[in-house]
C-alpha cells in the first residue's frame, strides 16, 4: 500500500512529496501570488499555503521542510498546520509521495 | 423588486491566450467552429509574430495558453512556440485531432514544456468517426492516445456530441475510461462555423439529450473522481442563455491564424468592428483600448429585456454572435433566452428536431468542413449573413 499514490494520506516526518506532475505550481507576477495550474484551471494559493507549497521539492522531508517554515516564521508551532496542509492537498491529487530512486 | 445591478465596463488582465495557429487541419468536421469561410482568410502570421504574441500576452497577465486551429499540428514550428511559451511560464495545452502527433513530436514537446494534451474523437467506432471527420484516422487517434500517456501527459479526452453520435455515449465513455483519461469532455455542438451550416443534421432530440445524460450521470457514479466528466448541453435546450466567454473581453484573448485579435473564437463574423491584427497593434492597446474590445463591455450597449434583467450580471445578454446569427443584430438578446423577443427562433429550430426525421435531412445534405466548401460558401457570401 505504500507504493499507491491514493492511498489515504500518512504524511510522516521522513516521507517526501513532490507536486503532482500533472500541476504546476509557480508564482504568477502580475496577481502577485503563488498559483497552481493545471488541465483548464488555476488555484491561487495565497499566504502560508504558497509558502509550504514552494518547499515541496521532491528532496525536503516533511520535518525539513516543517524546520524550514519554523526558522522563516518564528514564535508559533506550525506543525499541526504544515501537516494539515499537506494531508488536505496529498487527499486533493495536488502533490504525490516521491519514489525510491 | 430586484435590482439589475450593473457589468464592469472596465476589464481585468486576460488569463486565457487561444492561439489558433492555423486554419489549416486534415480533418473535414461537420460540427467545427472555424469560419466557414476560413479558406480565404489572409496569409498565416510568422512564427516571430507568434513568439512577441506569446510574450505580450504574458506580460498583460494571461497564464492559460491554448494551441488550437484547425490543427495545430499543422504548423512546423510548433515546437518553437511551446518551448517560449514554457520559458514565459504558460500553462499551454495542445488542442488537437492527433493526426500529425509522431513519437518525435510528442517527444519534443514533452522536453520543451508543454503541459497537455487534449485529443478530439468524434466518435467510439472507427466507422461513425471516420465519416463525422470524412476522414480515415480512427486507428491512428487510438496510438495518439497510447503515446500521450507514454509521455505521463495528462489525458484530455474531447468528443463533440450531436444527432449522430449521442446514442454511443456509453461507448464512448468506455473508451475514454479503456485509454485512462482523467478529463472527460462530452461538448454538445454549439451552433457556429460549419456547424450553424450543417445545424438540422446535428442537433439531437430531447430525448437523446434526456438518454446521454442519464447514461453520464450513472458513468460518473461508477467510475468516481478517477475520471472527471464534463457534459456540455446544447445551448439551443436552455432557457437562460450561457455566459459566453465569461463576459466580452473580460478574461478571453483569441489570435486567429491571419492575426486578428478577437475577444472569441468566433467574433470576426461580427459587422462593424474592425478587429485589430497583432502585426499592427500590441496586445496591451488591443485589450485595453481597441474598440472591438470593448464594444460590448460594460452593459451600455445592451437593450432590453437584458439592459433590466437582474440576470445580465450572470450571463452578459448571452452570446453577440448567437444574436446576430440569428437576429441580424449582435446587440439583441441572445435568442436562446426564453424572455427574447427573438426566442422563437429556437424554438422553431428545437421543435423541428423532435420530428421523427428532421424534414430537411433529405434535402440539405451535410456539408464538410473543406476548402472547396468554404471557398464555395464565401463566394455565396453565407459567412456573414444569418440564416
Amino acid at each position: 500500500m505504500a507504493d499507491d499514490p491514493k492511498a489515504p494520506a500518512a504524511v510522516a516526518d521522513d516521507a517526501v512529496f513532490e507536486i503532482h506532475p500533472h500541476f504546476r505550481f509557480q508564482w504568477e507576477p502580475v496577481p502577485k501570488t503563488y498559483v497552481l495550474l493545471f488541465a483548464e484551471g488555476r488555484i491561487t494559493l495565497p499566504g502560508s499555503s504558497g509558502e509550504i507549497m514552494k518547499r515541496i521539492d521532491g528532496k525536503a522531508s516533511v520535518r525539513a521542510i516543517i524546520d524550514d517554515l519554523q526558522a522563516a516564521f518564528p514564535g508559533t508551532d506550525l506543525r499541526g498546520d504544515v501537516v494539515g496542509f499537506l494531508e488536505h492537498v496529498h487527499g486533493k491529487g495536488w502533490i504525490r509521495p516521491k519514489r525510491a530512486g | 423588486m430586484e435590482k439589475a445591478g450593473s457589468v464592469p465596463s472596465a476589464p481585468g488582465n486576460p488569463l486565457w491566450l487561444l492561439a489558433e495557429v492555423t486554419y489549416k487541419c486534415p480533418l473535414h468536421c461537420v460540427f467545427c467552429y472555424n469560419p466557414v469561410d476560413y479558406a480565404t482568410s489572409g496569409k498565416e502570421i510568422s512564427t516571430e509574430d507568434w513568439l512577441r504574441v506569446l510574450r505580450q500576452g504574458r506580460e498583460l497577465g494571461a497564464v492559460q495558453l491554448g494551441f488550437s486551429g484547425g490543427e495545430p499540428l499543422m504548423r512546423d514550428d510548433l515546437e518553437i512556440m511551446v518551448r517560449e511559451a514554457r520559458s514565459l511560464g504558460y500553462y499551454s495545452n495542445l488542442i488537437t485531432s492527433g493526426i500529425g502527433l509522431s513519437e518525435k513530436r510528442i517527444a519534443a514537446f514533452k522536453e520543451g514544456g508543454l503541459d497537455h494534451i487534449q485529443l478530439s474523437f468524434q466518435d467510439s467506432t472507427k466507422e461513425m468517426n471516420d465519416f463525422l471527420s470524412s476522414t480515415r484516422t480512427f486507428d491512428l487517434k487510438q496510438k495518439v492516445a497510447k503515446l500521450i500517456k507514454q509521455y505521463e501527459y495528462p489525458m484530455v479526452f474531447n468528443c463533440v456530441l450531436h444527432r449522430h453520435n449521442i446514442d454511443h455515449v456509453q461507448q464512448i465513455l468506455e473508451m475514454a475510461e479503456a485509454m485512462e483519461a482523467e478529463y472527460v469532455e462530452l461538448a454538445n455542438t454549439q451552433y457556429y462555423g460549419w456547424a450553424y451550416v450543417n445545424r438540422d443534421n446535428l442537433l439531437p432530440t430531447r430525448e437523446q439529450l434526456k438518454r446521454a445524460e442519464e447514461v453520464t450521470n450513472r458513468f460518473r457514479e461508477r467510475v468516481g473522481n478517477k475520471m472527471r466528466i464534463f457534459f456540455v448541453v446544447p445551448d439551443y435546450y436552455e432557457d437562460r442563455p450561457k455566459a459566453c466567454m465569461n463576459g466580452w473581453g473580460a478574461l478571453f484573448l483569441t489570435v486567429t491564424a491571419d492575426g486578428l485579435a478577437l475577444p472569441c473564437h468566433e467574433a470576426r463574423m461580427l459587422p462593424g468592428l474592425d478587429f485589430p491584427n497583432v502585426r499592427d497593434r500590441d496586445l496591451r492597446w488591443i485589450w485595453y483600448d481597441s474598440p472591438g474590445f470593448n464594444a460590448y463591455r460594460g452593459d451600455s450597449w445592451m437593450k432590453e429585456p437584458c439592459r433590466s434583467c437582474p440576470d445580465k450580471v450572470k450571463d452578459f445578454g448571452g452570446c453577440r454572435c448567437q444574436a446576430y446569427m440569428l437576429t441580424g443584430d449582435a446587440t439583441n438578446t441572445d435568442p436562446v433566452c426564453s424572455l427574447s423577443p427573438n426566442h422563437k427562433l429556437v424554438t422553431d429550430v428545437v421543435d423541428r428536431a423532435q420530428l421523427p426525421k428532421a424534414p430537411n435531412v433529405e434535402v440539405k445534405p451535410i456539408v464538410f468542413r473543406d476548402d472547396k466548401n468554404s471557398r464555395a460558401l464565401a463566394k455565396a457570401g453565407l459567412s456573414n449573413t444569418p440564416a
